[in-house]
């Protein structure tokens, strides 16, 4: 489908996540939220779901709620049943003539309601074919209990159920690849962006993945400021680096088609992402070169992956 | 009109869900509940009913994706036994707690530990503190009459909870019996459409549910929803004597089987009370002043009740068909003994774990247990006030 992007236009848009809410000051996945939304239309009628975690306990702490869509929160690890449940019950009072309104379905969770403990009932809503997205504001560990590991953690992360020490580096795995798992899925739109410039592409996006008919899935990097442990203006130069050192790749899948968003000219070293983060710190003492190296080895394999997808 | 007919308690739920007609099912198979999400996708693939079926992939996502329609405006309905109830309890909680009148059908059988598919009440049992109305059966005919019944008593604007239908596994689901069924039109009036007053998708109205509500609020959510528990009692027995009116049928809290002047009393749920009713006649031959509770409604538990309808006793027996770990007794033996000694009951008391993992209750282990309380009357030091029926020791 044919997007445009008229940055005037959607940045007046009402705001469909209130401010008040709790979230931090520079966080990540308040950004994804709010862009996210600024993609539905002005008029139409959104259900908004989400996992437990930050986002929800900050957002919609009773008696307040910052939605000005209808939501539902029912538990960390099924907020893709709980969503596809709604979208069907959506289905049967249309059929039946009990509502005359178009709505959209938009759920959120974070990278431990999805990529760990809900990827079931994520995979399950998915290839039932339910018209509706998810978005994971991944932001690469279990924020909300205190920055553990999760396996969207980036490799030699400093956690606190991963720390560095004399004995430890760090996590020791690669992170998972959940967008090529929920491609696997078949099924019509899978996005992967971040917070880039003036959220064209995560627009674009997610224009695309809520106005696909069908279900859709969005991966948004989406950092956080405590638990990556950087400066939180930095967050747009973060975003920045993860693209243009191919650690955050802008890519789609339509109907199976790999397409490559965005390819740097100059791609630049791993260095440049994980210098001005505090959970990679340990990376930049003399002796631990051979770990960076490691990191850029890895990443390399994958962005060579990826290219070799979206060529085919 | 009543229609006489045979089949099992599985299919006289299907017969009642093509009655009722629900919006969504959200389900995942289940043995001995399998059959119930069958026969709905038969249904629907033959245009008997116009309900959405979900095929979920796992139990979890049955009651989370059941939270959501229900939140959403439809009647959501589903089906499950055993493990499949222990994998939704976290969600039962956030249900109840959202006042979601959704129905559940319980196929009971026995919590895995070792696995085995056979009827026990260990599942619903443990959820007995979730939130939700639970009524028992004792047949298919009861099966049938509580299912028509749920949808009216949970979505009550008195009450707005879930409800478990419960049927013992295989025993009462998959045995065949005899049957009086309605006819579709008085029960379509009786069950009635669902007109929540907030939901996800009313028109002008966004809402927000599930929130995030510390100590400031969660206590008075609680106690209301402790309140719609303690407006269901009254509404269970509006709802029954309206069912009576055109079913011809009656249903209270508990039956009383032989209570009359009945001095040895047992207190007992589900199938093996058609067992006990044998006993008790045969005993009433010999001149034993037998009695029998069967306990219909278990949340709300209807204790006072219960312990009133006790008053007369001697000797009680009360049969839990789930351990509870305790080494006090099980979930039915702890609460009602509890009932009992705050309305001053002066009957000798014991409770007996029998039929569990399926195990038969037999008609001669009942006698035996009758004789029992004969013997405590008078010998109140032979009270053993918790055991096993029918063990290998």
């Amino acid at each position: 489908m044919e997007t445009t992007f008229d940055f005037k236009e959607i940045q007046g848009r009402e705001e469909r996540l209130a401010p008040g809410h709790r979230m931090c000051a520079g966080c990540g996945g308040t950004i994804t939220v709010r862009n996210v939304l600024k993609a539905l239309h002005p008029g139409d009628k959104a259900v908004v779901g989400n996992a437990t975690g930050c986002l929800e306990v900050s957002t919609f702490m009773y008696p307040f709620t910052a939605y000005e869509d209808s939501y539902i929160h029912n538990a960390f690890e099924n907020a893709g049943a709980t969503l596809s449940g709604v979208e069907t019950a959506y289905n049967v009072l249309k059929r039946q003539g009990r509502i005359d309104e178009t709505y959209k379905f938009i759920t959120f969770g974070g990278d431990g309601g999805t990529y760990d403990i809900g990827l079931q009932s994520l995979s399950g809503a998915m290839e039932r074919g339910h018209d509706m997205v998810y978005v994971c504001y991944d932001n690469g560990a279990y924020m909300n209990t205190g920055t553990q590991r999760s396996s969207a953690t980036p490799m030699y992360a400093d956690t606190t159920t991963t720390p560095s020490g004399s004995m430890s580096n760090g996590k020791p795995q690669y992170r998972k690849d959940l967008a090529a798992i929920m491609a696997a899925h078949n099924i019509p739109y899978v996005g992967q962006t971040t917070l880039i410039g003036n959220m064209k592409d995560l627009y674009v996006k997610s224009e695309k993945a809520i106005y696909t008919p069908g279900p859709a899935f969005l991966n948004v990097m989406a950092p956080c400021p405590r638990g990556w442990r950087y400066d939180a203006p930095d967050i747009i130069d973060i975003c920045k680096m993860a693209v243009e050192t191919c650690y955050w790749p802008l890519f789609e899948v339509v109907e199976g088609k790999w397409i490559l968003n965005y390819k740097p000219k100059n791609k630049l070293p791993i260095e440049d992402f994980l210098k001005s983060q505090g959970r990679f710190k340990h990376l930049f003492k003399p002796g631990n070169e051979y770990l960076i190296e490691a990191f850029q080895k890895e990443l390399d394999r994958r962005w060579e992956e990826l290219l070799k997808r979206c060529e085919a | 009109m009543s229609i006489k007919d045979r089949m099992s308690g599985n299919e006289a739920l299907g017969v009642a869900i093509r009655q009722i007609n629900p919006d969504v099912m959200p389900a995942f198979p289940i043995t001995p509940s399998t059959e119930v999400p069958q026969f709905v996708s038969t249904m629907i693939a033959n245009g008997q009913i116009d309900t959405e079926f979900i095929p979920v992939e796992s139990e979890h996502s049955a009651m989370s994706a059941a939270m959501g329609s229900e939140a959403a405006g439809a009647r959501t309905i589903t089906a499950t036994s055993s493990c499949g109830l222990a994998l939704m309890w976290e969600v039962l909680y956030v249900a109840a707690s959202s006042r979601l009148p959704l129905a559940m059908c319980v196929v009971n059988r026995g919590l895995t530990g070792p696995l085995n598919i056979n009827a026990e009440h260990s599942d619903s049992m443990g959820a007995r503190d979730s939130g939700w109305l639970q009524i028992y059966a004792e047949n298919n005919q009861e099966v049938y009459d509580n299912m028509l019944q749920a949808y009216r008593i949970a979505e009550h604007k008195d009450v707005r909870l879930p409800i478990m239908i419960c049927q013992d596994g295989f025993i009462t689901s998959h045995a065949v019996q005899d049957i009086e069924l309605n006819e579709d039109e008085p029960m379509r009036k009786f069950v009635g459409k669902y007109e929540p007053e907030h939901y996800l998708l009313k028109k002008d109205e966004p809402m927000a549910m599930g929130p995030y509500a510390n100590s400031p609020f969660c206590m008075e959510a609680k106690r209301a929803q402790a309140e719609g528990m303690a407006q269901a009692k009254r509404v269970i027995l509006e709802v029954a004597k309206e069912y009576e009116a055109i079913t011809g049928r009656s249903y209270g809290f508990f039956e009383e089987y032989n209570m009359k002047d009945a001095e040895v009393v047992l207190v007992c749920m589900g199938s093996a009370c058609g067992t006990i009713k044998d006993a008790v006649d045969e005993l009433r031959e010999q001149g034993i002043k037998a009695g029998l509770i069967k306990v219909r409604v278990f949340r709300p538990f209807p204790g006072e009740e219960l312990a009133k309808a006790l008053e007369g006793a001697k000797a009680v027996a009360i049969m839990d068909r789930a351990e509870s770990y305790s080494t006090n007794g099980g979930p039915l033996g702890s609460e009602l003994m509890a009932a009992m000694y705050r309305n001053k009951n002066t009957a000798e008391a014991v409770n007996l774990m029998y039929g569990l993992s399926g195990r038969d209750l037999t008609v001669s282990q009942v006698k035996d247990i009758y004789g029992d309380l004969v013997e405590m009357i008078t010998k109140p030091e032979k009270n053993r006030a918790y055991r096993y029926i029918g063990l290998r020791e």
